[in-house]
C-alpha cells in the first residue's frame, strides 16, 4: 500500500528498518501495546469478578454518576480526532496546526485528568476509599491504573508540542508523532471499555 | 503518496461523528427501561464497533502492514481470553456452590 511504501522509505532512510521493511519504533510500540492489552485485561478481570460482591456500601449504582462520565469519554474522543488532526498536519508539513492540534490534544487530556480528580475527590467525600469495599478497591486501581497512562500521555504530548514550538519538530519526525498518537488513541480505547463496563453495566 | 490518500480530514471527522452518536446511543439506551433485558449485548456490540473504529482509522490498522494487525490482535485475542476464562471459573465457582 502508498501508506506503508512511503512510511518504510522514511523508516529505511532514518535507520530504522527491519528486515521486513517496517519502521522497527513502530513494531516494538505496537508489541508494548499488546502487552498493555494484557494488563488492562487482567484489571477488568479483578473488576468483573469482584463486581457486585461488596459487602458494604456504597455500591456502583448509588455513586457513578453516568452524566458527568459520558463527557468525560466525550472529551477523550475528541482527543483522539486531536490527535490524528495533528499527525495529518504535520505528515504534510503543517507545522501550525500541527503545534495546535498537539496542544489541543494535551488540553483535552487535561480536561479529563480534571474530571478523574474530581470524580475521585467526590467519591471519597461520599466514603468510598480504596479500602473500604471490593468496588472502590477494583474500581480505583482500574481507573487510576488509566488515568495514570493518560498523564502519560500528556506530559509526551507536552513535550512534542514545546519541541515543535522550538522548531525540533518537523515532517522528518511524523513516525515520532504517529507513535505518541498510537499510544494516545489506545488509551481512548481502553476508556471506551472501561466506560461500558464499569460505568454503563452495573 | 502519504496517509491522506487514504484517510482523509473528512474521514477523520466523519468517525468522530459516528463516535460521538454511539456514545449517545449506549447513554440512551442506558436510561431506557425498555432495553434493560438486552442492556448488556447492546452495550458491548457498541463498544466494540467504537474500539473497532478507533483502531482500524485512528491507528491507522486499516491501512498499514497486516503485521501490526498481528501484533495489536494476537494478545488482544489473548486478553479477551483471560477475561472470558476467568469469568467462566468464578461466576462457574459461585453457581456451583449456590446451585443456582
Amino acid at each position: 500500500m502508498a501508506y506503508n511504501t512511503d512510511t518504510h522509505a522514511v523508516a529505511a532512510a532514518h535507520g530504522h528498518a527491519t528486515f521486513m521493511g517496517l519502521d522497527n519504533r513502530k513494531m516494538a510500540f505496537w508489541a508494548f501495546i499488546g502487552s498493555e492489552c494484557l494488563l488492562f485485561a487482567s484489571l477488568i478481570s479483578t473488576y468483573l469478578v469482584y463486581k457486585g460482591r461488596s459487602l458494604v456500601g456504597p455500591y456502583p449504582h448509588e455513586i457513578l454518576n453516568i452524566p458527568f462520565t459520558s463527557f468525560s469519554t466525550f472529551d477523550l474522543l475528541m482527543s483522539s480526532l486531536a490527535m490524528v488532526l495533528a499527525l495529518a498536519a504535520i505528515q504534510r508539513g503543517d507545522m501550525k496546526q500541527g503545534k495546535i492540534w498537539l496542544f489541543v490534544t494535551a488540553l483535552l487530556g487535561l480536561v479529563f485528568l480534571g474530571g478523574q480528580y474530581w470524580e475521585f475527590s467526590h467519591f471519597v467525600h461520599e466514603g468510598l476509599g480504596l479500602t473500604t469495599n471490593l468496588f472502590g478497591s477494583t474500581f480505583y486501581v482500574l481507573t487510576g491504573t488509566h488515568g495514570a497512562h493518560v498523564t502519560v500521555g500528556v506530559i509526551w504530548l507536552l513535550t512534542l508540542w514545546v519541541q515543535a514550538l522550538r522548531g525540533k519538530l518537523g515532517p522528518e519526525n511524523a513516525v515520532t508523532v504517529e507513535i505518541t498518537g498510537l499510544y494516545w488513541h489506545f488509551v481512548d480505547v481502553v476508556w471506551i471499555v472501561i466506560f461500558t463496563v464499569v460505568y454503563l453495566i452495573q | 503518496m502519504t496517509e491522506q490518500a487514504h484517510a482523509t480530514t473528512g474521514t477523520y471527522l466523519r468517525v468522530a461523528a459516528i463516535l460521538v452518536m454511539i456514545t449517545l446511543i449506549e447513554v440512551g439506551v442506558f436510561y431506557v427501561p425498555a432495553f434493560q433485558s438486552a442492556l448488556v449485548p447492546v452495550l458491548l456490540v457498541l463498544s466494540a464497533v467504537k474500539f473497532a473504529l478507533v483502531v482500524m482509522f485512528y491507528m491507522h490498522l486499516k491501512f498499514d502492514n497486516r503485521f501490526f494487525t498481528f501484533l495489536f490482535g494476537g494478545p488482544l485475542l489473548l486478553a479477551l481470553a483471560v477475561v472470558t476464562g476467568l469469568l467462566f471459573i468464578f461466576y462457574g465457582t459461585v453457581r456451583l456452590r449456590t446451585g443456582m
